[in-house]
Order: C-alpha cells, then structure tokens, then sequence
C-alpha cells in the first residue's frame, strides 16, 4: 500500500504541468537502476502489517514481572499522558520555528522548562536532549567551553552505560578523562577531592548512584568551586520527589533521562534528556530553549530564543549539533508531573523508598547483605554468598527478572542491583524473598 | 492562554496513586528537599488546559505543511497503534544484555535486525545500527566512524569537507567530532563546484558530507565523480539522508559512492514529528567499516540474533541501548506497508508533487536554479522583499491562509529562501489551493506590499518580539 492520493487523471494533469510523460521521466539523467530487493517484498495492508507486529510481539517471552531499574524504571503513567499528547496537533507539528502557528507546543515546552527548573531547583534548561547518557556527555562538553580547561573527573558511581557515552564523546577530542574508583560500591569523596585542581573543568557524579546510594554531595561541590571546578551530575527525576536537589547542593549543571516522567521503557526509548543549569551558563547550553516575550499587542507569547547558539546559525560553532530532540517525551513529561502534582511526586517518591526499605529488610532478615552503607532511594546493591548468575537464572526459571547482576559491568560476581517501584506490591517482593531462601 | 502554573490551586489533585501495602518510612531529613512547585490541577483542568493548547499549533493532520527539508508527510495511524503493543512499550531494555535472556525480547531483536537489512537494501550499504537517536546524533555517529577508520589505518586527518547549502548540522557534527571543517562554494547549477574541491581535497581529508539531492532540492550530476575524487585521496564519502524521499527506491546513496549514511526516519519513513522529536538516525556503512559500529549491535549470525555489547574496534556507546526503538518499530512497520514498490511509487510522487509546484509558480516567483527539481523546490523571493514582503512576510500570509509556511531562509545560500516540499501524500487541489495562494500573495505584493506587515491577523499572536525574548531570557515561569 501506500499513502498517496493521486489519482491516474491527476498523474496525467500533473505530469502535462511539469513537460513530462510520466512521473518516471523527472529522474531522467540520474543514475536510476533497478534494486534486486531480496529483504523488501511487495507492500502489505495495514491488517497484515499490524498482524505481523503481533507475530512479532508473540516472541518477546514475557516476565511475570521484574526488579530491573539501572536509569530505567518502571513506574505507572496516568492515562492523561497517552491522552493528551496523542494529539494530532502535537505529534504530527513539527520544531515551532513558526511562533503564531506553534503557541500550542511553544507554551507546553515553556510549562515544561519551568517544571524542570523547579524539579532541580536550578535556573534555566532547555526543550530536551536526546537521552540521560547524551545529556551528560553534552554538559560535559558545556563545562569544557565555560572554563576552557581540559580535564574532566568522573566518579565510577556514575551509571556505567553513560560513562561509556561521555568517553565515546570525548575520545576523539583533546581532553583527558580521569575515573575514580569506588570503595567498593560508594564513592570515595576524598579521592574525588584529591583529584580537583586548576587544570579540572568538573567533576562528575550521580545521586542517587548507579548502585542506588543517595548522598549529600554539598561539601564536594564547595571544595570544588574553591578549585574553579564545576560540579556536573546526573540525577534520576522521581527522586527529586523528596531527595535534596543539584540546586541546594549547589551543582551547576544537573542533567538526567526522562524515561521515568511518564514514558514507557520501550526497549530503550524514546525517552529524553534534560540539562538544567545556572543562568550564567544559559548561552554555552545545548538546544533549543523557548523564551517569553510579547507580540505586537503586547500579548504574552513564546518563541525559540538564543538561536544563535545552535547549528541552523553557527553551523560549526555551535554550542552542538542537536537539531531534533524528543520534544513530545519532554511533553510526557509535563503533562505526567502536572497530572502528579506537587504533593504526588513527594507521595510518590515516598512510596518508592517505602517500598526500597521493606524489601531491604526482607532480605537482610533472610542473610543477605545489603552493600549500601548509608540510604539509598528504591534501588540497591544484594550480595549473596553464591554466584550472582546462579540466582539470577534460578529466579528466571520462575519467569521473574531479579535486576541486574554487576558482574555484566565489572562488579563483583555475588552481587545484584535491586530496584522496587510504587508497581511492586508486597505480596511479589514477599514471593521473591521466600524463593531465595529456598535457594540461598 | 493561562499558563498550568497560573491555574494551579493549593489542594487539588489529579492522579490518585494506590494506597501502600508497606508502612510509609520517613526520608532521613538531611537528605530531603523542599517542597517541589508543580502544578496542583484537577484531571479535567489538565486536560483541557492540554487539548487548548494543542489547538494552537498547526500540524499535518490539520494543515498542508510544506516545511522544507523537514518532509512533513502524513504519519499513519497505525504505526501508533502498533508502538503501543504492550510487549513492546513494557519492555525493559536490560533484557537485551542479562543473561538468558535474548528469549525475553526476541521479538524486538527481529524488528532490529530486519530494520537494518531493510535499510541496507534500501540504501546499498552492508551493515546498520539503529542507536542513533536523530538525524544529527546519526551525522555525529557516523563521523566518530569515519574518525575511528582513519585512526585504525593511523592515518591523521584533520579536515572535514561540506558543501555552503549542507544543513547547519553538517558541519557542527564534524566540528564535534574535532575536525576543521572546510565549505565547498556551490557552482551556478546549485550543485558543489568540482574544481573548488579538487583545490582543497587532499591527504588531510576525512570525509565529504553531501546531501543528495542536495538543500535546494537538486541531485548532484557529478557526485559519482565526487566519490571517485574523494576516494582516491584516501577521504571516506558521508551521505546525509534528509532528502533520501526524493530517491528511495530509485537511486541507491551506496552505489553512487557513499560509505556511510544516515537516515531521517521521521522525514522518510512515516514516523512522525512530534513538535520537534523524538525522531531517529539509523546509520548504515559499508562492510570495512562494519567493526567500527556503535555497540550495543544487533546482529544476525547462522540465523540466529546476537546481541554484541563488546568490541575492541567499535566507537563504544551513543545512546544506552538501541536509540529509539519505538521509532523504529513505526519506520519498520511502515516500510512493510509500502514495500519496495509503494517506496518507489512514494519517492516518483514527492518528485512530481514538488515539481507541479515549481512549474505552477515559476511564472510568478524567481527560481535561483532553472531546471527540474527532486522532492523540493526553493525559490528565492529577493524581489518580493525590494517591493516591501519578505520570505518572512509571505510565511504570516499563508498562515493567516491557514497553510503552514515554508522553510524560509535556508538554504543559505539563496536570498530570502522560500522552500517547499510538499511530500507525495498530499492531492493535486491542495497543492493547487496552495499556489493559487502563493500567487494571491505575490499579486499583493503588487498591489499593496505594506499590507502584509499585518500578517497574520487570524492566530493568537502576531508577530512576537525576538529581541525582546533574548534580552530579557524568560525561560521559565516564576510567581
């Protein structure tokens, strides 16, 4: 099948218009030849293509359910979120480079902004990046062009999957990249802090940790700015529920991934990245921004502002490269903390740890180690006395997905990464717990 | 419009989430925040505040959205119906990379992979990934590729070449690759002068990014000679494929020369816009850059699906897992739709739409480069603006005429560019509503060129202050 309207009459009418025989004759001089397509076969109806994704969908062997987090978690989306951005005004629109006939995501992206700045408490940020890894690797680049200095921290504690997006980032430019190890599973302030210097652009780091610790990284960041050194972090949104902000710890340049805001997991997206900053910083940010003004009836309005700064008008010197974002996630994500509300996302955060701490307990009661030595959110690290991967498999036999062994990142074998959100009832994490004892 | 903000009132609430099995902990007190301000709305609130909203916007389920170089086709319903098939949208994507676990996500595994060959055949290369999560993060991707190539061969090279009507995103990919980047002039055809990048093309030399056909809608005659040029120089051939709809199906980026592509999915394949993004940038490359590839891969080996996450060789991560994939679930799915013949019936329609357009108005408005056109046709409305409308002025006309303008003033290189890609599904009367207007404006300007400093008269705004938005930087709400 296809989508287009023309009509055999039409074809001729047009094809008269344009000096031509046939449509086929427009690509006269072009070294056209005929495709031997072995993969493409012949078009198919909506009811065979629907039904082949449901072939498709048939193969993903489902989990009873699972304890996966690591940046991505499943939390519930209200129903409002599919409904309001299932708009057709809103999808099928594209970048609002037009302000009279794009208010509609121009506001909706400003509404965004703000909930973003006020979720972080910091100043400015902009219409989304692509994802939590990129958005780190960007504000690292950001921190680069703001003190022209040529390295950069990173604390291992960081997700270990964006630590690979920072490096592909920066290995082919001049800057050098120096990792902190990790006691054990917590990060070392003091070796982080024996590394700042004069030559430091930032320091990086994410709370919670991948291993699901929260700290107060507040007397790190105040050592480093005595440096000169910017403190940049990745930080998961639904923690900011009740978790002390990048803002009041004082971090300049606060990214993270919006999958949790309301999108689902997808198999690794669409999700989005956002990076929130000082407003000193705004001109050296990544992307688009949408800015207030007025309009010529003094009517409050919004437009794409500082566009300088990006690609379409600096082309080689812009601040990056990004030109479509993921501006209907991002959207998602507005309408998902709009439809929680400020006492929710608190209530919600809540239940998530509440949750965190019973199945903690649970575990220690039956002998497991939980390593984390201080709080942690709604995910954390189990040591068991056997390989992590026997337990693993053993639970999988039973269809259900217990986390993340940290063996697949370097970690130790015994241990796994635990996440619970506000979906985990009791009654499940009780059933696992009784399933690893029987097997401990 | 009220912003959520100024509707919010203390106490209300939306969602309701479900009551706790466990007993409710406190948070340790030094560790917690202050209270967030986020908007506090009732459900039916929020709801209207969004559907209101969405009313502002044009889009192409309410409007002929002629933006070009965007490809603003129409994006069929069922691609949306088929993302939302639970098996996928709650996949987790660790699944992918836990031990024994392939099983749980075979499926979306296979979507990956036949993507990938899909693309492959589609546009001659050998090998894809899926990872790169838009068009520039695709361009970006592709040249760390390039990039590591020549590292491999420890062959330095320093410099990165384009043409002036490249996009914008172009030359900061290879710029945020470390590259210095070089523009070629284009010649009087509108196509890149051989002899200007004969003069700068040499050892140095990375990679030439050509768009094709090209930002003013034109196929390039000489790039098979281009590629041979860049070729014999050691430099690699890097296809940016936001104009690929032109010649799907028809002309194939790999046999013309090209090593590394990437491709729009929201512009070529269907996927939609989303007020801008998420989209996605498939790269595909020739078999000797295979090793090269961004990991996690997706691979089809005895005809069984590997997921490789290691390799030595590959530029490492560029996204977490596999970009997009809900995009590209859509791009998949519409690709079976039309199948290799309704691709190439799609690309001779988009062809002959834009040129019905360009013939159609000839006669009234200046075309910089005289000769037939691919998927998009842009005209240069220099004379228009000395009588008193702009390109800028022409768009608030046809917004008040409730079409969507144009791209304006890109390419570059053409004064007061006015762009027009109509794409194939749009009908003969649309695009014949459109000119006639098109031609009303330029009788107008004729007539009464002041006049259309008014435009739009019909929207919400009209004409907002850009300066004043830079200026003051408001960039969020505050009480």
């Amino acid at each position: 099948m296809n989508f287009c309207p023309h009509t055999p009459e039409d074809i001729k009418e047009m094809c008269s218009t344009c000096n031509v025989s046939v449509p086929n004759d427009l690509f006269k001089g072009l070294p056209v030849e005929d495709i031997d397509f072995k993969k493409l076969n012949k078009g198919i109806s909506e009811f065979e293509g629907y039904n082949n994704i449901l072939d498709l969908a048939r193969k993903n062997n489902l989990l009873s359910y699972h304890f996966i987090g690591g940046g991505l978690y499943d939390h519930i989306i209200p129903s409002v979120v599919d409904f309001t951005t299932s708009r057709s005004e809103f999808y099928t629109a594209y970048t609002p480079y037009q302000p009279e006939c794009s208010q509609g995501t121009l506001q909706a992206l400003f509404e965004y902004q703000t909930a973003i700045c006020n979720l972080t408490d910091l100043d400015v940020t902009n219409a989304s990046l692509y994802d939590g890894g990129s958005a780190l690797a960007e504000a690292v680049l950001m921190s680069l062009r703001i003190t022209k200095r040529e390295k950069i921290v990173m604390d291992k504690s960081v997700n270990p999957i964006y630590r690979n997006i920072v490096k592909t980032y920066l290995k082919f430019l001049p800057y050098e990249l120096l990792e902190v190890e990790t006691n054990e599973i917590e990060p070392d302030f003091e070796k982080i802090k024996s590394l700042l210097d004069s030559d430091v652009a930032c320091f990086v780091f994410q709370n919670p940790t991948f291993y699901g610790s929260v700290k107060d990284w507040t007397d790190l960041i105040n050592f480093a700015h005595e440096k000169g050194v910017l403190a940049v972090s990745s930080v998961y949104p639904i923690s900011l529920g009740i978790v002390k902000t990048p803002g009041q710890m004082g971090v300049d340049i606060a990214t993270g991934d919006g999958q949790s805001l309301g999108n689902p997991l997808s198999f690794g997206g669409p999700y989005f990245g956002f990076l929130v900053t000082k407003k000193a910083y705004i001109r050296n940010m990544p992307g688009r921004i949408v800015g207030e003004t007025v309009d010529r009836n003094n009517k409050r309005s919004f437009v794409l502002t500082l566009q300088a700064r990006e690609q379409h008008i600096k082309r080689h010197r812009a601040t990056s490269n990004i030109c479509s974002n993921e501006g209907l996630c991002a959207l998602r994500a507005l309408v998902y903390l709009c439809s929680l509300g400020k006492s929710g996302l608190k209530e919600l955060a809540l239940l998530n740890f509440s949750k965190g701490e019973y199945m903690k307990e649970k575990l220690s009661d039956i002998g497991l180690t939980i390593k984390n030595k201080g709080t942690t959110f709604n995910e954390f690290v189990v040591e068991f006395k056997k390989p992590a991967k026997e337990i693993f498999s053993a639970l999988l036999s039973k269809n259900i997905a217990f986390g993340i062994p940290l063996y697949l990142f370097g970690g130790s074998e015994n241990t796994i990464l635990v996440n619970v959100t506000e979906k985990m009832s009791k009654e499940k994490i009780d059933n696992v717990c009784s399933i690893l004892e029987a097997i401990l | 419009m009220k912003l959520i903000f100024e509707e919010s009132k203390s106490g209300r609430k939306s969602f309701n989430l479900p009551e706790s099995d466990v007993c409710l902990k406190g948070f340790p007190h030094e560790l917690s925040r202050s209270d967030v301000d986020l908007p506090e709305v009732s459900e039916l609130d929020l709801v209207r505040h969004f559907i209101n909203l969405s009313r502002l916007n044009f889009s192409v389920d309410t409007q002929f959205y002629p933006l070009g170089s965007c490809t603003m086709k129409y994006n069929p319903k069922i691609l949306e119906k088929a993302a939302s098939t639970p098996e996928f949208s709650n996949l987790h994507p660790f699944l992918s990379i836990l031990p024994e676990c392939k099983d749980r996500c075979n499926g979306a595994l296979e979507i990956i992979s036949d993507f990938q060959d899909m693309l492959c055949e589609i546009t001659g290369m050998d090998c894809a990934t899926v990872n790169p999560m838009a068009g520039a993060h695709g361009e970006l991707t592709g040249i760390m590729i390039i990039s590591s190539y020549h590292k491999s061969k420890n062959s330095k090279r320093t410099k990165v070449i384009v043409p002036d009507s490249s996009h914008g995103t172009n030359p900061a990919s290879a710029s945020m690759v470390g590259y210095e980047v070089v523009t070629i002039p284009s010649n009087s055809e509108g196509e890149m002068d051989v002899d200007e990048l004969k003069k700068h093309l040499d050892t140095d030399v990375a990679a030439v990014m050509m768009t094709c056909p090209n930002t003013l809608g034109l196929f390039e005659k000489n790039i098979k000679q281009i590629s041979d040029m860049a070729h014999s120089v050691g430099a690699l051939m890097y296809y940016d494929g936001a104009n690929l709809n032109a010649i799907m199906g028809k002309v194939r980026p790999g046999d013309l020369g090209f090593d590394v592509i990437h491709v729009n999915v929201h512009k070529t394949f269907g996927t939609p816009h989303g007020g801008g993004g998420p989209g996605a940038g498939p790269v595909g490359v020739k078999k000797f850059l295979e090793d090269f590839l961004p990991i996690p891969r997706v691979k089809r080996e005895n005809g069984s699906l590997l997921v490789i996450s290691n390799s030595d060789k590959s530029i490492g991560h560029v996204s977490s897992f596999f970009g997009n994939f809900a995009i590209v679930l859509r791009a998949y799915l519409y690709i079976k739709l039309l199948g290799s013949d309704g691709i190439r019936y799609s690309a001779e329609m988009a062809v002959l739409n834009a040129n019905y357009v360009m013939n159609k108005l000839k006669k009234y408005l200046k075309l910089p480069y005289e000769r037939s056109c691919m998927h998009e046709c842009v005209f240069s409305l220099s004379e228009m603006a000395k009588k008193g409308a702009s390109a800028l002025d022409f768009a608030k006309y046809l917004i008040d005429m409730d079409f969507h303008p144009p791209t304006i003033y890109f390419p570059l290189i053409v004064k007061e560019a006015f762009m027009i890609e109509p794409t194939e599904t749009e009908s003969k009367e649309t695009l014949d509503k459109f000119v006639d207007t098109v031609i009303d404006a330029v009788k107008l300007t004729e007539q009464n060129a002041e006049v259309f400093k008014e435009f739009p008269k019909t929207t919400i705004i009209s004409r907002p202050d850009e300066t004043k938005a830079a200026r003051d930087l408001i960039v969020k709400y505050e009480k």
